[in-house]
């Protein structure tokens, strides 16, 4: 069972199951301080994600989840704690580290300068997949190979090898994508990977990150502020102000803070109100009666009113609203 | 092996980079026009037979020394560049040692000013100036060794920069004395003592000079023209060389992952 993390217990935090095997990312009290900062950026922050696992990293603007991914891909140093990816310290095996992972940046990182192929050639040379070539045409036959292929895939085809700055912010998010999977990373980043794009490509990359989770047996770290886009995933974990506030399953972190809720109404208001209290059911009266289930079922709460109901309808919580609960219990 | 492709690949980035951008090709014709054809056959013209020496060939070697040192250090800055617009982030998270991308860059921005010098050595030959195969040949080495140190010193200013303007700013104030300190095109035989020591300091100078020795070796003006000889200048841009590299490089992978 999740529970929301105290600010004292938020140090040690960890998750309901201790897994069996070395978990793909592996964080103990991590803490960062940046040189002129005067509060820690991430504050004894702790989780672990198993492999495979699809995993949402959750915070308002500022709760430190860039940070956190910067020091997971070994592009910021920490100030404490320790981090491991794959069983690799971030910190000792940097470069372990870095050829585990894969990472789609919040801001793109492409070079406007080059084609999408020589950005991708660039990254394969730099990952050692493949020798450095001047030319695409005198790169070996696998990389052009995989690079065709994964062109298909994301429904680029040829337009890869047109100059970036010529291709829409779709087609250079799925050129990102392409150059992240090309070494076959065993845990794949996505910092805000759909900021920018419009609903089409938002909703095409994630059917594409279906396939790929279908496909290979890959860790997902993903940070979002698109709450939507957290339901799919297997753990999340909410920070704010630099610290876990909740982790565990969607649902599970739903059921903890919001509540189900039943909209009815009556002809005979005044007796539907009498028989609500009757069944010790909390409710709000805002133009119709709003009756918070506190684990029962809507059925059964129907079944119990007996009166003639002119108005009827369950509402479930979303993500959002577990998140937006917590956080505003956060700055009570 | 891999290293080596990496530091390939950041070299031809870098190189493609400037093939693609016409503006800097054009620009690498039209500078050595106006220095050497202009400047040069004017300060010739004019102060050529009282100075004694053959002023094209003093301003050719002046501005090749220059253009090698200053065109690799300020490339350097290009690694910022890469900071601000997020493609740094790509080439860091990497698995390649934080010391092959410095070698990659300073590699790629050497190719990058030989390139720019080509057409001074071009200009150079048609204006007569006395430059065997030999000379050009020993010019190669001279060349490489003249980016690298400007590379090496790019990457240590690198470390003083907090954005590109900032960059610009820093270069300008860095260059513009060492023009006038390294003699880039008047005699710095003799000097006020203060200048004298500043002068030493500038590793302009000795790049500048090593060209000067290669060029006018075996002329009579030579003694009049080249202030150390090309052992000393090669002993001490090695040194600067190393110092730079060594700070230069410790800086600036601090600077990446100790924000």
């Amino acid at each position: 069972m999740v529970r929301p993390c105290s600010r004292r217990q938020s140090r040690s935090c960890l998750t309901d199951k201790l897994p069996i095997m070395a978990p793909a990312i592996e964080v103990r009290d991590l803490v960062k301080r940046y040189r002129k900062g005067t509060v820690n950026a991430v504050d004894g922050v702790s989780f672990d994600v198993e492999q495979g696992q699809f995993f949402a990293l959750l915070g308002p603007n500022g709760a430190g989840k860039t940070t956190t991914i910067s020091i997971l891909t070994t592009t910021l140093g920490l100030t404490s704690g320790t981090v491991k990816i794959a069983g690799h310290d971030v910190v000792r095996e940097a470069s372990a580290v870095r050829r585990e992972v894969g990472i789609i940046f919040q801001n793109p990182s492409l070079d406007m300068n080059l084609s999408g192929e020589e950005n991708i050639r660039f990254h394969a040379v730099l990952y050692r997949l493949y020798p450095y070539r001047p030319v695409y045409r005198l790169m070996p036959a696998g990389y052009r190979h995989q690079v065709r292929d994964l062109a298909d895939v994301v429904g680029l085809g040829a337009e890869v090898f047109k100059p970036v700055r010529r291709l829409s912010g779709g087609m250079r998010r799925k050129l990102e994508i392409i150059r992240g999977l090309m070494h076959h990373p065993r845990v794949l980043f996505l910092d805000e990977p759909t900021s920018g794009l419009d609903t089409a490509s938002r909703r095409n990359l994630w059917q594409y990150i279906r396939d790929l989770r279908k496909q290979r047996d890959i860790t997902i770290c993903l940070t979002t502020h698109q709450l939507v886009e957290a339901e799919d995933a297997d753990r999340v974990c909410i920070i704010d102000r630099g610290r876990v506030v909740a982790i565990g399953a969607p649902h599970e972190v739903k059921v903890e803070l919001v509540q189900e809720t039943l909209h009815i109404d009556a002809a005979d208001r005044a007796a539907l109100r009498r028989r609500l209290v009757a069944l010790q059911l909390p409710f709000n009266e805002d133009g119709h009666f709003v009756v918070r289930l506190n684990g029962r079922t809507a059925y059964e709460v129907v079944q119990s009113v007996e009166q003639p109901l002119t108005m009827l309808r369950t509402e479930s919580a979303t993500l959002e609203d577990a998140y937006l609960r917590l956080l505003a219990g956060e700055d009570a | 092996m891999p290293e080596l492709n990496a530091i390939a690949a950041i070299a031809g980035r870098d190189l493609l980079k400037f093939i693609r951008d016409p503006g800097r090709l054009v620009a690498a014709v039209v500078f050595p026009f106006v220095m050497i054809f202009l400047l040069g056959g004017t300060l010739q013209l004019n102060l050529g037979q009282s100075a004694g020496f053959n002023f094209i060939g003093f301003t050719f070697t002046g501005f090749l020394g220059m253009t090698l040192f200053q065109s690799t250090a300020q490339g350097l800055s290009s690694l910022m560049e890469d900071r601000q617009n997020d493609f740094a982030q790509e080439v860091f998270v990497s698995p390649v040692s934080r010391y092959s991308i410095v070698f990659g860059k300073i590699a790629g921005e050497t190719l990058v000013a030989i390139m720019q010098v080509i057409p001074f050595v071009l200009f150079a030959l048609l204006l007569r100036v006395p430059l065997t195969p030999l000379h050009v040949a020993l010019l190669v080495p001279v060349a490489l060794l003249s980016c690298f140190m400007g590379g090496a010193f790019g990457l240590l200013l690198l470390n003083t920069m907090s954005d590109t303007r900032a960059a610009n700013q820093i270069f300008n104030f860095v260059f513009l004395p060492q023009y006038f300190l390294a003699g880039l095109i008047s005699p710095i035989n003799v000097l006020p003592w203060y200048l004298a020591v500043l002068s030493l300091l500038s590793p302009m100078r000795y790049v500048i000079d090593l060209a000067r020795g290669v060029v006018f070796s075996g002329t009579p003006e030579y003694s009049r023209v080249v202030l150390l000889s090309p052992a000393t200048n090669i002993a001490v841009l090695a040194a600067m060389f190393v110092v730079f590299m060594v700070a230069g490089t410790a800086l600036f992978v601090r600077r990446e992952t100790s924000r």
